[in-house]
């Protein structure tokens, strides 16, 4: 499986990454240089196997529903890099 | 069969179609509806999920994604889906998994929502809806699953920059999907109707549709009758059942007429603008989702034991089907009184009280016509009925053991629902007693005939109709207390008929 | 009176118990030890009035009795975990001005029980890396330098800020993480001990989270007695850690009964890996026979799926990663870099705020991840990680511990390696599977290499037992009487 120029321009746009045109190139050999010594993973059978759920061997604690939290307004505003009257500023999104 | 024979077959031979230029249009409808568990906290932190209140009030450091924050569930969310499967007729899985829908938006703290792709914690059920015709659609369900719910993005304070509260992140989602099933705007608002009643009934959902506890997503496609399906579109995020027929009406024709015009219809996400009637494309939301579903890390898969599930189905109320039938077996209401009746858990109860003991069709009609005539005018729900059962039942009491007549009952109830007054007191001191002596009755119209020869003399002479003049004068003059039948009878008598 | 700073976490607190110095004195020399060696580039976040008056109160509990399990004993955090109003940046530019206004549970426990604070220790960016090198804060150096040459060496990572810093003197102990061998790596290349619990002993509650399900907090320092008492404090049920497990946390000390007749322990042939070093071998043989001396079986035994643990880890931790780092966006902390709209500002704030190792690990997650590769990668990836997992779980029903090379070198030449990631990548080779199984692990350092450069001896453990991973680490360290200390060519 190889990735192209045009792949790392869309994986970038998913994660929210901006690469320049001219470090699209070595980004994409980057990849495929881990990709593909990844690929010696297709020598193992796997087909007996399901893949793990967990590293641990429990199960999930569930919580009773009890209000504990909350009302921490400057808490969660505290490191914002813009608030007003209790909200969180952001840029627009361009319709 | 093949997933099209089955579409044919179950619903080739309803009517409904739309007419357009070219023929006949058949509508694909299903719904994908959001439901916010009842519930006091959040499906993964310990936040209040109440409606309203100040900015990133209801906020814990876990809904805003702050570093190194992390998940636990909620046991009381597990639950509420459960009962909701159960309700559905659903099979409930005992393993599920959550799984990271991620992608970026400022009302996602996170960058990803918690929710259930591969494998969901409820699966195949049916909602059966009562057509107005009379017969019942059966809406097959695919699937329920957990998610979060996420923030709200204020899009109107500024030019440039959007304020974003993030009080809804983490609110416990049920989201209920819908095989495409639906033929008709109407159907989809009676689906709708019929599950917001089930979730009310389960206490699962207070389906208040106002406060954004119950969104619908709806996909519309058109095809010709036993044709192949079309493609589909999204309308997102439908708030009241005015505006989903709405939107389906608008997306319908919208679709149609591409058609026929020989175009193609683009798959796309839809938004209902309801100031234009109109559905419009979210160009901004054009890009392809790549959501890259995985098992969250952070958590386990969740594994519930069949005694569990058990317990909650032990508890599950009467649904509405079970307690229409009985309504209509038990206490030979019509099916359309009964549909009524238990369109709400609350109605449903306070007719059982008026009722028993006494006469049902009696008191569903009181209910049904008085009561909630009543309620409607004032802008008053059944809670908060200034009549209550008992009363009403008394009310009836009056009316059977004829110390009101019909006509009396009424105004007293009228007075009982303006003061919250025992029928009794209301009685007795405005002293509306029906007349039902047959002395004081003779004496009322010997008084009438008295002063009104001249109309005596008509009905003597064959104008049999005056006799309903001189019942209105007899009543007129007892305060509206004779008691109908006897005054009738009476007013025969004297005039031999 | 003697440099208070030689003194190792037991000593200290024996100490400290015995009134033979005060906790402010204790801190105050190391405070003193700090400022000298900033050349190493060590913390960070130095938090020099906050140790103090941490100092003062520890010496009113110690003089009214109510001292803690590591009361007065001055720690250096990895700053990967988020300290209460005290700068937490994950060595990423990302996190600029991030004061949490929350402890992690890990360093909660710890001031419980009444550690001090000394500051905030550098580390690999986010976690990512094996030598320290992609700090935002620019590299750690490693104490440690081969005979008779001043190259400045890599401590290690992703805890070299942790490594160092102990291998210096520079805190009695350092909390670290282990992600696939950033506690256990750093610790051999710098000469002292490192441990990574079983997955869910320590809670991750506060941690700033690179690969959720392989991440786990542990102790760094000087000795495997220290490594121990550090470990009990640490250890612990978070109910907020959906993923902590709710198991009592045994006296780990104790455990160090210096007895392990009749114990077996495996020797993995697979661990024998080409072109491995003839030093590592020999120490590796060696480290055999120390065991066999004191009274244990020698078995070997086979863990097959060994080589591949690697490559499925290199598509597990980042895929995990890219979703773990989506909440740096610059909306509600951190760095943001004002753009034109919404998605401009997201992608501007991220290329600004990451550096180049995240950005790929990033990518190649985003990658694994995204449809059509799904089962290809991820999947495939989680399915070796459970045979993996499965070697271990045959290979415990015969042995009581495993004994492997800590690293395939010791300590490399900063900027040694940058060409190369496969290269970098392979430093992690003897740790990996620790992490894919969520098995313990622990390094002692057994000897040094030709150029007098300190290498450690890895065990593994079953889950939960780090109390045997101690007990035979401890019989290690004793054989080995590993004495040597790094010439203090830092010191202004």
């Amino acid at each position: 499986m190889s990735v192209n120029t045009d792949t790392v321009r869309r994986i970038a746009k998913l994660a929210r990454l901006a690469i320049t045109d001219e470090g699209l190139a070595p980004m994409a050999h980057e990849l495929n240089v881990i990709l593909g010594w990844a690929e010696q993973l297709n020598e193992v059978d796997t087909s007996a196997v399901e893949p793990m759920t967990s590293a641990v061997e429990t199960t999930l604690k569930q919580r009773p529903d009890i209000v504990t939290d909350g009302h921490i307004q400057e808490a969660v505003l505290h490191n914002a890099p813009l608030a007003e009257h209790g909200f969180f500023v952001v840029p627009k999104i361009v319709e | 069969m093949s997933v099209q024979e089955i579409y044919d077959a179950r619903h080739g031979e309803q009517g409904g179609y739309i007419a357009g230029a070219t023929g006949d249009w058949e509508l694909i409808i299903g719904m994908e509806v959001h439901a916010q568990v009842s519930s006091k906290a959040k499906l993964f932190s310990g936040a209040p999920t109440d409606f309203g209140g100040e900015p990133n009030e209801h906020v814990s450091l876990v809904d805003a994604a702050m570093p190194g924050m992390l998940p636990v569930i909620n046991e009381f969310c597990v639950a509420q889906a459960v009962r909701t499967g159960l309700g559905l007729k659903a099979q409930i899985n005992l393993r599920s998994v959550f799984d990271r829908k991620n992608y970026f938006y400022p009302d996602l703290p996170q960058g990803y929502q918690i929710s259930q792709f591969t494998f969901p914690i409820v699966g195949r059920g049916e909602v059966r809806v009562d057509m107005p015709d009379g017969g019942t659609r059966i809406v097959r369900i695919e699937r329920l699953h957990l998610e979060q719910d996420a923030g709200k993005s204020l899009h109107d304070q500024h030019p440039s920059m959007s304020y974003v509260d993030l009080n809804r992140s983490g609110v416990a989602l049920m989201e209920i999907v819908s095989q495409p099933d639906i033929r008709s705007a109407e159907e989809a608002t009676l689906y709708l109707e019929k599950l917001r009643t089930i979730l009310r009934y389960l206490g699962t959902c207070d389906g208040n549709m106002q406060e954004g506890s119950m969104r619908a997503d709806i996909n519309v496609s058109v095809r010709k009758p036993g044709g192949p399906l079309g493609t589909r579109c999204e309308i997102k995020n439908v708030n009241s059942m005015r505006f989903i027929r709405q939107a389906i009406e608008y997306e319908a024709r919208r679709q149609i007429e591409i058609l026929e015009e020989g175009g193609a219809i683009r798959q796309e996400t839809r938004l209902y603008d309801q100031v234009k009637g109109e559905t419009r494309s979210m160009r901004s939301k054009e890009e392809s989702h790549d959501y890259r579903y995985f098992p969250d890390p952070d958590l386990l898969p969740l594994e519930l034991t069949q005694t569990w599930v058990d317990e909650i189905a032990k508890s599950l109320p009467e649904l509405p089907d079970a307690k229409k039938a009985r309504f209509i077996s038990g206490y030979g209401l019509s099916a359309y009184d009964a549909s009524l009746l238990v369109a709400d858990r609350e109605t449903a109860e306070f007719f059982e009280r008026v009722a028993k003991g006494r006469d049902a069709k009696i008191a569903a009609n009181w209910v049904i016509t008085n009561l909630f005539g009543a309620l409607n005018e004032a802008g008053k729900t059944i809670e908060t009925s200034p009549v209550s059962a008992d009363a009403l039942g008394r009310l009836l009491d009056l009316l059977a053991d004829q110390t009101l007549s019909s006509r009396l009952a009424k105004d007293v109830f009228e007075i009982m629902f303006l003061s919250g007054d025992a029928p009794e007191k209301i009685v007795a001191e405005r002293g509306l007693r029906q007349v039902t002596d047959t002395g004081a009755i003779d004496a009322a119209i010997d008084a009438v005939m008295a002063a009104n020869p001249d109309k005596v003399a008509e009905v003597k002479s064959g104008k049999d109709k005056l006799l309903g003049w001189f019942v209105g004068q007899v009543m007129k003059s007892t305060g509206g207390k004779a008691n109908p039948q006897m005054l009738n009878d009476a007013l025969r008598q004297k005039f031999g008929l | 009176m003697t440099d208070l700073t030689e003194l190792s976490l037991a000593q200290a607190r024996d100490g400290l118990r015995a009134k033979k110095f005060s906790a402010l004195e204790l801190t105050d020399a190391y405070l003193a030890a700090m400022a000298a060696a900033r050349v190493l580039n060590c913390y960070i976040t130095e938090t020099p009035e906050r140790a103090r008056e941490m100092a003062r109160t520890s010496d009113s509990r110690i003089a009214s009795g109510k001292a803690g399990a590591l009361e007065g004993i001055p720690l250096g955090i990895k700053d990967l975990f988020c300290t209460k109003d005290v700068l937490s940046t994950a060595a990423s530019h990302i996190l600029d001005g991030f004061k949490p206004a929350y402890e992690s549970t890990v360093t909660t426990n710890l001031w419980r029980e009444g550690a001090v604070m000394l500051g905030k220790l550098n580390l690999d960016e986010f976690a990512m890396g094996s030598s320290n090198e992609t700090s935002y804060y620019g590299p750690v150096i490693n104490p440690w330098r081969r005979t008779g040459d001043t190259a400045k060496l890599v401590p290690g990572g992703s805890s070299g800020g942790s490594s160092a810093a102990i291998a210096a003197h520079l805190c009695v102990a350092a909390t670290g993480t282990d992600t696939g061998g950033s506690i256990r790596q750093p610790a051999a290349f710098t000469g002292i001990v490192g441990l990574k619990p079983t997955y869910g002993r320590c809670s991750r509650w506060g941690i700033v989270a690179f690969a959720s399900s392989l991440d786990q907090a542990g102790p760094m320092a000087r000795t495997v007695r220290d490594t121990a008492i550090l470990l009990g404090v640490m250890a612990g049920h978070d109910p907020k850690d959906s993923t902590s497990v709710d198991r009592p946390v045994p006296d780990y000390e104790a455990a160090l009964t210096g007895d392990i007749k009749g114990m077996r322990i495996g020797i993995p042939a697979e661990y024998r890996v080409d072109g491995m070093p003839a030093g590592i071998e020999a120490m590796w043989s060696r480290g055999a026979n120390w065991l066999r001396d004191a009274g244990a079986e020698i078995v070997e035994i086979s863990l097959p799926h060994t080589r591949y643990a690697l490559p499925a880890y290199y598509i597990v931790a980042p895929a995990e990663a890219s979703s773990n780092l989506a909440r740096y966006d610059g909306m509600r902390f951190g760095l943001r870099v004002a753009g034109k709209d919404l998605t401009d500002t997201y992608e501007k704030s991220r290329s600004a705020g990451f550096g180049a190792e995240v950005k790929r690990r990033i990518l190649i997650g985003t990658y694994v991840l995204s449809a059509g590769y799904y089962d290809a990668y991820y999947l495939r990836a989680q399915r070796v990680r459970t045979l993996i997992a499965n070697d271990f779980k045959a290979a415990f029903e015969k042995v009581d511990a495993i004994l492997t090379p800590a690293t395939p070198s010791p300590a490399f030449a900063i900027g040694a390696r940058n060409e190369d990631p496969i290269g970098m990548f392979l430093n992690d080779v003897f740790t990996v599977p620790a992490n894919l199984a969520g098995l313990p692990g622990i390094s002692v350092p057994a000897g040094l290499s030709e150029d007098g450069l300190p290498l450690g001896l890895q065990l593994l453990g079953k889950a939960f037992d780090e109390e045997t991973l101690l007990r035979v680490a401890g019989v290690l360290e004793d054989a080995a009487a590993f004495t040597a200390r790094p010439a203090q060519w830092w010191r202004a």
